[in-house]
């Protein structure tokens, strides 16, 4: 097992610009979006994904719009990636009705089906099955569309995880399986409960599937890693996973501090931070600056705009309780 | 009218809707090569091809969660589970995806998923249970369990062109035990419509699936007593077909509720409530429930026979509620 650099890839990022605002986009909406739960305008909790942007970024640069992503419920970063506008995704943590599930999910279950986001999904591993079925449609239908699966390392452990992999490989699915692997279930490290160090990348090879572990924080990495796998689904080569190595600063859900990390991880991680360490490789080779400037104020006027938006925006009709329970749109249970 | 029996009834819903949209595919264990455990899609791989009749492992969390995503992109599946019991480890699929898809993200789930569920064939306890009950209590679902091979063809087709999860049970007792004429013209049975298959004025029986045929015998028996039952198929069980039940029940007065499933819970715990409810100023005597205790369904032939309900224990019963 090797972990793949953007030396090591040999591979041109075509907007490198454009791949930094895509995470400082994620990094700014999620800032804001802790702050305005402090304030209680966002209820229940949230999973934030700081500190885990370079992986969305990268994987969704790898794709073309009409490819194929499902998410996790530490997805805001997912959904953001693929282009889903900032003030839907704010209006559903608002759980407005403007929101991008009407207020119906919140944080866990974002969708835009118009970028090709099929869900997020809390109940962890499940989607993975589903990302089958979307490729098999894909290649039932003669498209070439791939589908991209996100899950964390803890998705590793559980059945359908491992059923997915098989059915992936079996069927030569144009799926790609991207693990990102923050070291941290949910308040219990990965590895005190994994037979692995890999949790996703050493059981690939049981599965006859390729797997490749990147280093999550460096963009361009993912990048790399991730065009080849695309490329090579859409080419009917079949499936693969990559396992990001990556880390998230907040603890697992709003209310943990995470306390149970050891004393100084976190800072060595936050000197790796993905984005300030693209910012710094982009000065010293002489990116556009100017022009990344200018992305930067527009993200954060469309946060500002998504904010002002969502606090604005309706709230749901207490009658929507009942629609859409079926897709017949039927409000009633009984006939 | 041709006759068939329940399973050709299946058979042969499904092979006219993979005739007619090209969308609607099979995917489960042993369905392709071999045609099935039961034989229910004998010939199917050879008529379709590998593509539209896919053998998979034994992973149902993996056959139904791949069933979904692709019912997401408009194909309409059909998952098999081999034996209903089965669905068991597919559960999350079901109850979580499927279920609430719709409801949360907007995303429409045209799919089917039928496993052969019930008793009488010492299955024991792993090949025998009843578990509609299960879904039947998740929003989000639809539940049909047919009785007669016209139901279950007609059945079989409107889930298949609904455009949400259903669940298809069929009763596996019944596969070549009954047999009857079904139309060869188009035809579909309403989800969510009960069947009135004996009509009578002194009691109502609401039942489903195989019990229906137990009803049916006991009713007869009944009626050589002077008891004129009417026999309810309530053939969905989500959603429940509200109006039938209640019609029903006021012109009897009398409400007699037969599950197979175990009776604690179940479906005909919520039958009688609605009853009970809605129908309070109509009846003579209280709701009664004949169903399976509340243990696994046992192996060995005594034992089964003592699990499962049947028209001597539907009509035992039905005497004492005439009796009110």
């Amino acid at each position: 097992m090797t972990v793949e650099t953007p030396e090591r890839a040999g591979i041109n990022v075509p907007d490198r610009e454009g791949l930094y605002a895509s995470m400082f986009r994620m990094r700014r909406f999620e800032e804001r979006a802790y702050e305005l739960f402090l304030q209680n305008h966002i209820h229940g909790t949230m999973h934030l994904g700081l500190g885990q942007e370079a992986v969305a970024a990268g994987v969704a640069a790898a794709l073309r719009p009409d490819d194929y992503s499902l998410g996790t419920y530490r997805g805001h970063n997912h959904i953001i990636a693929r282009g889903a506008p900032l003030d839907r995704v704010m209006a559903e943590l608002f759980g407005r009705a403007t929101g991008l599930c009407k207020g119906k999910g919140g944080s866990m279950h974002l969708t835009s089906v118009d970028h090709g986001a099929y869900g997020s999904y809390a109940i962890v591993g499940a989607h993975l099955p589903i990302a089958c079925g979307i490729a098999w449609s894909s290649k039932v239908r003669g498209t070439d569309q791939v589908t991209v699966c996100f899950f964390g390392d803890g998705a590793t452990n559980i059945g359908a995880f491992h059923e997915a992999l098989n059915l992936a490989v079996v069927w030569r699915l144009p799926v790609v399986f991207v693990c990102e692997n923050n070291l941290y279930m949910e308040f219990t490290p990965i590895g005190s409960v994994t037979a692995v160090v890999h949790p996703a990348g050493d059981r690939a090879p049981a599965y006859s599937l390729p797997s490749v572990v990147v280093d999550g924080n460096d963009v361009e990495a993912v990048y790399g890693a991730t065009a080849p796998a695309v490329a090579a689904a859409r080419a009917g080569e079949g499936p693969a996973l990559l396992e990001m190595l990556t880390y998230r600063y907040s603890g697992h859900s709003r209310t943990d501090p995470g306390a149970y990390r050891p004393a100084g991880e976190l800072d060595q991680w936050k000197e790796r931070d993905p984005i300030a360490a693209f910012r710094r490789r982009l000065t010293e080779t002489r990116a556009d600056m100017d022009r990344l400037e200018r992305m930067e104020a527009d993200v954060e006027r469309e946060v500002a705009e998504a904010v002002e938006s969502s606090l604005n925006a309706p709230q749901p009709d207490p009658d929507d309780l009942l629609t859409d329970v079926f897709a017949s749109n039927e409000t009633r249970w009984r006939t | 009218m041709p006759e068939v029996t329940y399973l050709e009834a299946v058979r042969d819903g499904m092979r006219e809707e993979m005739r007619r949209d090209e969308s609607v595919y099979i995917l489960g264990e042993d369905v392709g090569v071999y045609g099935g455990a039961f034989k229910v899609t004998a010939g199917f791989q050879e008529e379709f091809g590998e593509s539209r009749v896919i053998d998979t492992p034994l992973s149902e969390s993996a056959i139904v969660g791949a069933a979904i995503g692709s019912a997401l992109l408009g194909q309409r599946p059909i998952a098999e589970m081999q034996f209903a019991d089965f669905i068991a480890c597919a559960f999350d699929q079901i109850v979580n995806m499927a279920a609430k898809l719709h409801y949360r993200n907007g995303m429409a789930v045209p799919m089917v998923i039928r496993g052969p569920s019930g008793a009488g064939t010492h299955g024991g306890p792993f090949h025998s249970q009843s578990p509609e009950g299960w879904f039947a209590h998740t929003p989000g679902l639809k539940v049909v369990v047919p009785s007669t091979p016209y139901d279950a063809k007609g059945l079989m087709k409107a889930a298949v062109r609904d455009d949400d999860p259903v669940i298809y049970f069929e009763h596996k007792f019944l596969y070549r035990r009954i047999k009857s004429e079904v139309p060869e013209e188009d035809y579909t049975v309403p989800i969510g419509k009960a069947d009135v298959k004996r009509s009578g004025e002194d009691m109502s029986i609401l039942t489903y699936g195989a019990m229906v045929h137990q009803s049916l015998t006991a009713a007869e028996q009944l009626a050589g007593e002077g008891v004129d039952m009417e026999v309810v198929d309530l053939r969905t069980i989500l959603p429940l077909d509200r109006t039938a039940i209640l019609d029903s029940v006021k012109k009897t007065g009398k409400a007699l509720v037969v599950t197979e499933d175990t009776l604690s819970y179940g479906v005909g715990a919520e039958v009688a409530a609605i009853i009970s409810q809605d129908a309070f100023e109509y009846l003579d005597g209280p709701v009664t429930r004949v169903a399976a205790p509340d243990t696994p369904v046992p192996y060995a032939p005594p034992l089964e026979d003592a699990f499962l309900p049947n028209a001597e224990k539907i009509a035992a019963a039905a005497r004492q509620l005439a009796a009110y």
